[in-house]
């Protein structure tokens, strides 16, 4: 339990501003995640940005940034949604990929299948032009304390 | 040209890779190590330091990426279906990641490599990985070559 972050995560919620939250995650921070509020809904921002290519010939996106993005965006959705004090720990995490992710600003939701009293599992979906034809889908175990 | 050069080549023209300051350790007919050095940049906790698992993905999704090159005879572009990592402990903050990987199978379309993550030993693994690369074909890397869409990320 960390006082700061558990501040944090309750002024997000109530304000639905994550950027004091994310500001203080480095890795988050790195590949320039954003998160929008849109009434109760999450939705992740990951903006355009040449540090977070891999093929430079397509030019795509790392695929490890985006399934970062999309890890974070799961931690960050469980976080709030459980209103937790302290940060979810990665289990398990299987990406696939849909379609080239290209240079361009991508975004993902998330889903809670199911939170336990130890245990969540959380999916993920990331797209870039239309929100029905994703780049990636993903799902991950998370240990909650 | 040499598996281990190749394998640099490959890691040198992948932006991200460079940013996180990834460089390869060894490469051979066996496999491919890269290592991942530490930095406050890719934390994830900043409560414990330790580094987020995106920076992990990063460094096995183009470890076992980079693998393929320790099989094939020429550079293909092998964009990733999937990637599955599973995490048997938190990496220590402060010390640098290492990636192992290798192809355990080749077909003419597919690529199955696995891997492991880790900081003091390859016996004692940050992460076990596996993934599944398509192949697109010889010289995919060209840069004079009209861009291709298909196929997955990295």
């Amino acid at each position: 339990m960390n006082p700061q972050i558990e501040q944090l995560v309750r002024d997000a919620h109530q304000t639905g501003d994550y950027r004091p939250l994310i500001e203080q995650i480095p890795y988050a921070r790195m590949i320039g995640m954003r998160v929008l509020r849109l009434g109760e809904e999450m939705v992740f921002h990951l903006p355009i940005s040449k540090d977070n290519i891999g093929n430079p010939v397509l030019p795509a996106l790392h695929g490890g940034v985006l399934a970062g993005f999309m890890e974070l965006a799961a931690m960050l959705h469980l976080m709030v949604s459980m209103n937790s004090p302290s940060f979810p720990k990665i289990i398990d995490f299987s990406v696939d990929y849909l379609r080239a992710g290209l240079s361009r600003d991508t975004y993902a939701t998330c889903q809670v299948w199911r939170q336990g009293r130890r245990v969540g599992n959380v999916a993920i979906t990331a797209w870039q032009t239309r929100s029905d034809e994703p780049v990636a889908t993903a799902r991950a175990h998370f240990k909650l304390d | 040209m040499s598996i281990e050069q190749r394998a640099r080549n490959f890691l040198s023209v992948l932006r991200h890779c460079q940013v996180l300051g990834m460089t390869v350790e060894q490469a051979d007919e066996s496999g491919l190590v890269i290592k991942l050095p530490y930095s406050e940049f890719i934390v994830g906790n900043p409560v414990t330091g330790v580094v987020h698992g995106g920076a992990i993905t990063t460094l096995m999704d183009s470890c076992c990426g980079i693998s393929t090159v320790c099989y094939l005879d020429e550079f293909e572009i092998c964009p990733t279906l999937d990637l599955r990592i599973d995490y048997m402990h938190p990496a220590e903050p402060g010390v640098p990641i290492f990636g192992f990987a290798e192809c355990y199978r080749v077909t003419p379309t597919i690529i199955f490599t696995r891997g492991v993550a880790y900081q003091n030993s390859r016996e004692e693994p940050l992460a076990h990985v596996v993934g599944t690369f398509m192949r697109m074909g010889k010289g995919s890397l060209d840069l004079n070559r009209p861009p291709r869409t298909a196929g997955g990320a990295a």
